[in-house]
């Protein structure tokens, strides 16, 4: 009997409890399947080798690249490239129920991506096995995340819109959209201002001659776990990150309110380096464009010191109290401090303790007649 | 506080007292100054409680703390509110020393042997005290303050003055840069903290010692809360006041009632919990210090 219609395979196929020999379910669901985006096809477009009932013993699996040859191109150099661990239907789901990627009900939907993904790249799933991050836990939390969540934005980015979808590459790989050096302009491709500004500043300059070594947006961002940049938990997570590069500048920082005030929480409208220092195009301060360039700086300050002035901005936000030729006024201050710290307790410790022995020294020898109270 | 005996007799407590005998209390601290040193402790512990984990934020406990308070803008707000209030109490002590020793030019105020001033018996008596303990001389015979209590004064004095500069000067920053170099903004936190620093582990250490936990005291002194003590602690602390007292005939007038249970009670209880949170606050400060 030759098979010609979907009607036909359907006679069999359209039984929901249909196995094959092995156990497998064989049966396909014909309304969702006419829905579908290959709805209009014949079962034999695809399952070419079967031809009659009965079947042939052996049948061939069925091959998307007959049909979808650049998507295949792009997967065969991707880091998906293994067919067998990766088939198509691990994406885009049960192969008889594919909707196109603007349809609510497809697994490749804008909202539906990260969820996909997350099947391998959440804890439990491929990232494990194959020692990858866990990175849907992060995106699900992150400000992206949220978005696509919570309110349901097409345009959050989902994984595929940092990470492309059939020829994703692995971020060590330069041609990647996730490479260091090719961050910006990927994260630029929605935040297009943020991205002009980084290019003005010091880090983009860098990375644009060629030093890897300067950070791109995922470095103080990060890359899936990126949070508003206005809390709390961001403001207190990313002046250490700066400090990764900056040691000597984070190590002063530390020694001022700014810092002390800041560390402990709750409170995070102090200022954190790119507070002063902006946060995009960062300059050097011999840039007038600069917010601590001198001329910029009772401007700067003055947004969270109401009433600073020419003197109030003398102060170093960086002083270091042990440079004498840095600050030399801080450096006798603090060697005074110091020691007087150090003689007064040193003086009275000895005291005391030598005070201690001999008063017990008495009190026990006098044995005086209040019971031995005043020595 | 730069007193004299208390100015004017308790009539109550004359009347309440026996005449003589082993029972007899005297009054050292009046009411006031009790009272202000209550006020003193309760600010120092909260402004030492509230400025040690500013100074030491990167600690697990000063972030504990902080989390638990609501964060850092309440641990500010605590430290504004206590140094306002002793920075009032300080005017007021101010204001009677200024009243009492220059407007009503009461003796004893600026020196003599009942003054808060220094002076030669003190040196005396510091090296005669360093010679005791040495066992190389007798004990000396200390008047209404010995050295150590003068040093006690003054270093409180001196810390307020300092502290109280230091750290006004940081809350009213713009304001102080008005007539203060850019530097000194920096130099204002290196002194507020170190000499708060230094106040914290003195008062926490040497002075609880000295006044307190030392074995003529142990376990605590007593008189800064109830303002009396007994005859003989008087005579065996401080005997060359107690003599004068008794050769300027003014023991009646001195005379105070024993100090009643529930006060002496009372008093256990709030210095207990001071002395408890005093220390608390030392070990904290040490471990954050030498970690």
């Amino acid at each position: 009997m030759a098979l010609r219609a979907q009607a036909d395979c359907l006679a069999c196929h359209g039984d929901a409890t249909m196995t094959d020999s092995a156990g497998h379910s064989t049966a396909v669901d014909g309304q969702k399947f006419s829905s579908s985006i290959h709805g209009s096809l014949q079962c034999t477009n695809c399952h070419a080798d079967i031809k009659a009932y009965p079947h042939p013993d052996k049948i061939a699996p069925v091959d998307c690249t007959t049909c979808h040859a650049d998507q295949a191109a792009q997967l065969k150099g991707s880091v998906h490239a293994d067919t067998k661990e990766h088939p198509c239907t691990s994406c885009h789901g049960n192969a008889h129920e594919i909707f196109p990627k603007t349809d609510a009900r497809s697994a490749v939907y804008p909202l539906n991506v990260p969820k996909t993904c997350g099947q391998c790249h959440g804890n439990n799933g491929m990232a494990g096995k194959h020692g990858l991050p866990s990175v849907y836990p992060n995106y699900i939390d992150s400000i992206h995340g949220f978005a696509l969540s919570k309110e349901g934005l097409l345009v959050a980015a989902n994984c595929q819109s940092c990470h492309g979808s059939h020829g994703i590459l692995s971020h060590t790989n330069p041609q990647s959209p996730t490479y260091k050096s090719n961050i910006p302009k990927t994260c630029g491709t929605c935040h297009a201002k943020i991205e002009a500004d980084y290019e003005q500043g010091v880090h983009g300059k860098a990375v644009a001659g060629g030093n890897l070594n300067a950070p791109v947006c995922s470095d103080c961002h990060t890359a899936h776990a990126i949070l508003q940049p206005t809390e709390s938990a961001f403001r207190m997570q990313s002046t250490p990150i700066c400090g990764n590069c900056h040691k000597d500048k984070f190590s002063t920082y530390r020694d001022t309110f700014h810092s002390q005030l800041g560390s402990l929480g709750g409170y995070v409208e102090t200022a954190r380096c790119w507070d002063c220092h902006g946060a995009h195009d960062v300059r050097p301060a011999s840039d007038p464009a600069s917010p601590v360039n001198k001329a910029n700086l009772v401007t700067t300050c003055g947004r969270c010191h109401a009433g600073a002035n020419l003197s109030f901005v003398q102060y170093q936000p960086h002083a270091n109290a042990h440079d004498r030729k840095l600050s030399p006024g801080l450096y006798y201050v603090r060697l005074f401090m110091n020691l007087l710290l150090a003689s007064v307790l040193t003086f009275f410790m000895i005291h005391t303790i030598l005070w201690l022995i001999r008063s017990r020294y008495s009190q026990v020898k006098s044995k005086s007649a209040n019971g031995g109270k005043n020595a | 506080m730069p007193d004299t005996e208390p100015a004017e007799p308790k009539t109550e407590a004359t009347a309440a007292a026996p005449v003589s005998g082993p029972g007899r209390y005297f009054v050292r601290f009046t009411r006031e100054q009790r009272y202000m040193h209550a006020v003193l402790f309760t600010t120092f512990l909260g402004l030492a409680a509230t400025g040690l984990p500013m100074r030491f934020s990167e600690s697990f406990w000063a972030r504990k703390f902080a989390a638990g308070v609501g964060g850092f803008g309440a641990i500010l707000f605590f430290h504004k509110l206590c140094a306002i209030v002793l920075t009032i109490a300080f005017l007021i002590h101010v204001k009677e020393v200024f009243q009492r020793g220059l407007l009503r030019r009461e003796k004893g105020i600026f020196w003599g042997s009942t003054s808060m001033v220094g002076n030669w018996k003190d040196v005396k008596d510091l090296l005669g005290h360093m010679r005791w303990f040495l066992g190389l001389g007798p004990k000396p015979q200390f008047e209404r303050y010995a050295y150590w209590e003068k040093f006690d004064y003054w270093a409180v004095f001196w810390g307020m003055i300092v502290i109280g500069f230091s750290g006004y000067a940081m809350w009213f920053a713009p304001f102080f840069a008005h007539f203060l170099p850019g530097w000194a903004l920096n130099a204002v936190l290196v002194i507020h903290s170190d000499e708060g620093l230094l106040a914290i582990l003195f008062i926490f250490s040497i002075h609880f010692v000295n006044t307190h936990l030392r074995p003529d005291s142990f376990p605590m002194d007593m008189v800064i809360f109830t303002g009396v003590e007994s005859e003989d602690e008087f005579k065996h602390k401080r005997p060359l006041e107690y003599k004068r007292m008794l050769a300027e005939g003014k023991a009646e007038s001195r005379l105070g009632i024993a100090p009643p249970l529930w006060l002496l009670n009372f008093s256990k209880v709030v210095g207990s919990i001071a002395i408890f949170i005093g220390l608390t606050l030392l070990v904290l400060t040490l471990t954050a210090y030498f970690h």
